[in-house]
C-alpha cells in the first residue's frame, strides 16, 4: 500500500496555530507516513497532496471548545466557513472546497483539528495544546493502521 | 412627493476588510452615497514612533497581507534617502523582481477569484471552478508563481522577512533565480490566454472623468521609482505628495479621504492610471496584449479595470523573465546604513496604487513621526464618485441589480481596507 501523507497547517510563529506543525514533526520518519508542513493556500496544498490517496491534514481549529480538544472531520459534506472579512487569505475550508470544485480532493481525505488555547504572537504550544500532540499522533497511526503495518514490514525483513 | 430609494449592503464580500456600502437616491436623483469603513483603525503610524529605523521595513509589513513588500519598500526608501544612501543597481533590480511577485500574487487573486466571478454571475470563487475548472487551476497556478517569487526574494510569501533597509540580508543564486525561469515563462502565455478570454466579457457602458494619479518615470513602468503624475499635468517629485493630496476625515469611515489640494477633485489610483499614464513604456509582449483586449490608449470604464489588471500582470512576469535572465548575483547583499536625523520621503506603486511613507529621524536613528497613505485610502472618494455616476445613469435597474452592480463597482478597485484604515488619529476627550 502506497505511503500516506500528513500535512501540518498553519503558522509555528503564533503559538498553538504551530500544532500542526508539531503533530507532522512526531510524525516524521515513521514507516508508510511520509510529511509536509504547509501555509494552507489553497494551490500550495494542491500540489502538495497531489498523488496521494490517503492525506491527514491537522490544523488549529477554533470551535470555541476546551483547548486542546481534538476534532475528526471527513470531507464527504462541505465543510461549514464561517463568514470572513478576508478576502486575501483563504481558510482551510475555502481551500477544501475549492479542491473538491476542480476534483482534486484526494478521496480519504481527514482533517484533524485541534482547539487552541492563545495564537498570539511567538513560538511554543501551550500545555493543554502540547499534550494533544502525541494523542493526535497515536490516533493518526492508528487510523492508517501504521502500527501494524511497521510490524509486519519489521518481520518482512 | 419624490420616492426614496435606498441601497444598502451592510458587509462587503470579496474585499479585503470590513465596509459597507449605503446609497439614497430622491426621486430621480442620486442625494448621498457612502462607502463606510468601519473597520477599526489600527494606529500603525503611532507604534512606529519611537523604533529604530531599521524596524520599519518589519514593522509596516504587516499592515498588509497581500501588499507587504509595497509598505517594506517605501519605508526602506525613506530611511535611504534620510541616511544619504543610493542602493547598488543590482540590489534595486532585486527589489523590482520581488515586487514582480507581489503584482503576479495580487492581481492575480483579484482578477481571478474577486472580480471575475462578478462577471460570470457567480457568488464567488470556489462556485465558479465547478463550471470553469481550467480557468481556476491557472489562476491558482499564476498567483502560486507570484508567491514562489516572494518567496525566494523574501524569504517566505506573507510578510517576507529578507527585507531591510539597506537591501537585502541574503541575495539568492543564480541558479535558485534562474530555476523561477520556466514556470514565469508559462505565466506569461497563461496570462496571454486569460486576457483573450477576459476581452470577451461583457461590461457595462460607463465611463468617468478621472484625475489619474501615478508614478512616471521616463524609462519604465512605474513600480519603484517616478515621479507623482496626472493626467491633468501634475509633475512632482515624491517630497510634493503632502502639498498635492490634502487629507480629510469623514464622519462615515475610520479611513482619512484624499482629494488633490488644488482642484479639490478626488484621484484614481492603481492599474488605470499607471496604464493612462505609462502605456507606452510597457514591455513589448504586454503592450500588444493590451491593444489585442481592445484597451486604447486611456481606459475609463472601471468595470474594464479587469483587463488592464490582467495586462500588468502578463507585464509582470514579461519584467520579472528580463530580471531573472540578467541576474548576476549583487557583489553584495545590502548597502550599510548609518543613521542621521532628517526627514525622508518614498513611493511605490502597490497593486492598488501609490503607497506614500514619510519618516523623520532623529540623529540616532529613532523614529520620531510617520506618515502612510495607503491607496485604498486615496480611492474612497473616487469609489463613492463611480458609485454616484453608476447609479444616477441605473436607476432604471431593480433593487438588487443595482446593488449587485454597485458592489461590483467597490471591487473594481480591489480595495484594501484593512490597509486603509491605520491611520486614524486618535483624541480622547476627557471633561
Amino acid at each position: 500500500m502506497s505511503d500516506a501523507l500528513v500535512i501540518g497547517i498553519g503558522n509555528p510563529w503564533r503559538g498553538d496555530d504551530g500544532v500542526g506543525a508539531a503533530v507532522v514533526r512526531v510524525l516524521a520518519g515513521t514507516p508508510g507516513i511520509q510529511v509536509a508542513e504547509c501555509g494552507g493556500e489553497p494551490a500550495e496544498l494542491m500540489q502538495c497532496w497531489a498523488g496521494f490517496d490517503r492525506v491527514i491534514l491537522v490544523d488549529a481549529v477554533v470551535t470555541g471548545g476546551t483547548p486542546g480538544a481534538i476534532l475528526r472531520l471527513t470531507v464527504d459534506q462541505p465543510l461549514p466557513s464561517t463568514p470572513r472579512h478576508s478576502s486575501h487569505g483563504l481558510g482551510l475550508a475555502e481551500a477544501v472546497e475549492l479542491a473538491r470544485a476542480l476534483g482534486e480532493l484526494p478521496p480519504g481525505l481527514v482533517i484533524y483539528g485541534i482547539e487552541p488555547q492563545s495564537t498570539d504572537d511567538g513560538t511554543g504550544l501551550s500545555p493543554a495544546v502540547a499534550d494533544a500532540v502525541t494523542t493526535v499522533a497515536w490516533a493518526i497511526c492508528k487510523e492508517l493502521d501504521i502500527c501494524r503495518g511497521g510490524a509486519e514490514a519489521q518481520r518482512e525483513k | 412627493m419624490s420616492q426614496t430609494r435606498t441601497i444598502e449592503v451592510n458587509a462587503l464580500a470579496r474585499v479585503e476588510g470590513e465596509g459597507a456600502l449605503y446609497v439614497r437616491t430622491e426621486g430621480e436623483q442620486v442625494a448621498e452615497v457612502k462607502l463606510k469603513i468601519y473597520e477599526p483603525p489600527r494606529f500603525f503610524e503611532g507604534f512606529l514612533i519611537g523604533r529604530d529605523f531599521r524596524e520599519a521595513p518589519d514593522i509596516t509589513a504587516r499592515i498588509c497581507g497581500i501588499c507587504p513588500v509595497a509598505y517594506q519598500m517605501g519605508a526602506s526608501q525613506a530611511m535611504e534617502q534620510v541616511c544619504g544612501v543610493t542602493l547598488d543597481p543590482a540590489l534595486e533590480d532585486l527589489r523590482r523582481l520581488i515586487y514582480c511577485g507581489e503584482w503576479i500574487e495580487s492581481h492575480g487573486l483579484h482578477v481571478f477569484m474577486l472580480h471575475l466571478p462578478d462577471f460570470l454571475g457567480y457568488p464567488d470563487g470556489i462556485t465558479m471552478a465547478r463550471d470553469h475548472p481550467e480557468l481556476v487551476r491557472n489562476a491558482l497556478r499564476i498567483k502560486k508563481i507570484g508567491n514562489a517569487l516572494m518567496r525566494l526574494v523574501g524569504g517566505r510569501e506573507v510578510h517576507p522577512v529578507n527585507l531591510k533597509v539597506g537591501g537585502f540580508y541574503r541575495a539568492p543564486t543564480q541558479a535558485e533565480v534562474a530555476a523561477l525561469r520556466e514556470d514565469l515563462a508559462w505565466g506569461l502565455e497563461a496570462s496571454a490566454e486569460a486576457l483573450d478570454f477576459l476581452a470577451g466579457l461583457e461590461f457595462p457602458d460607463f465611463e468617468m472623468d478621472y484625475e489619474f494619479v501615478s508614478l512616471v518615470h521616463p524609462d519604465e513602468y512605474p513600480i519603484l521609482h517616478g515621479r507623482l503624475g496626472s493626467s491633468s499635468g501634475i509633475d512632482a517629485p515624491v517630497e510634493d505628495y503632502d502639498r498635492i493630496f490634502t487629507e480629510t476625515h469623514v464622519i462615515h469611515s475610520n479611513a482619512l479621504h484624499s482629494h488633490l489640494s488644488d482642484s479639490g477633485r478626488p484621484a484614481c489610483l492603481g492599474p488605470m492610471a499607471r496604464f493612462a499614464l505609462n502605456r507606452d513604456r510597457l514591455t513589448p509582449r504586454a503592450a500588444a496584449l493590451a491593444e489585442k483586449a481592445g484597451l486604447g490608449a486611456v481606459c475609463r470604464n472601471p468595470f474594464k479595470s479587469i483587463l488592464v489588471r490582467m495586462v500588468e500582470i502578463a507585464f509582470a512576469f514579461e519584467e520579472a523573465l528580463r530580471l531573472v535572465d540578467a541576474y548576476q548575483a549583487p557583489s553584495r547583499p545590502a548597502v550599510d546604513m548609518t543613521p542621521r536625523a532628517g526627514t525622508g520621503y518614498g513611493a511605490t506603486e502597490a497593486p492598488r496604487g501609490i503607497c506614500y511613507h514619510r519618516y523623520t529621524l532623529d540623529e540616532a536613528g529613532i523614529i520620531r513621526d510617520a506618515k502612510i497613505v495607503a491607496p485604498t485610502s486615496v480611492n474612497q472618494p473616487s469609489i463613492e464618485a463611480d458609485l454616484h455616476g453608476f447609479v444616477q445613469a441605473h436607476l432604471d435597474l431593480p433593487d438588487d441589480q443595482l446593488r449587485h452592480r454597485c458592489e461590483q463597482a467597490i471591487r473594481n478597485y480591489d480595495p484594501c481596507i484593512s490597509c486603509a484604515t491605520h491611520f486614524l488619529d486618535l483624541t480622547v476627550e476627557r471633561g
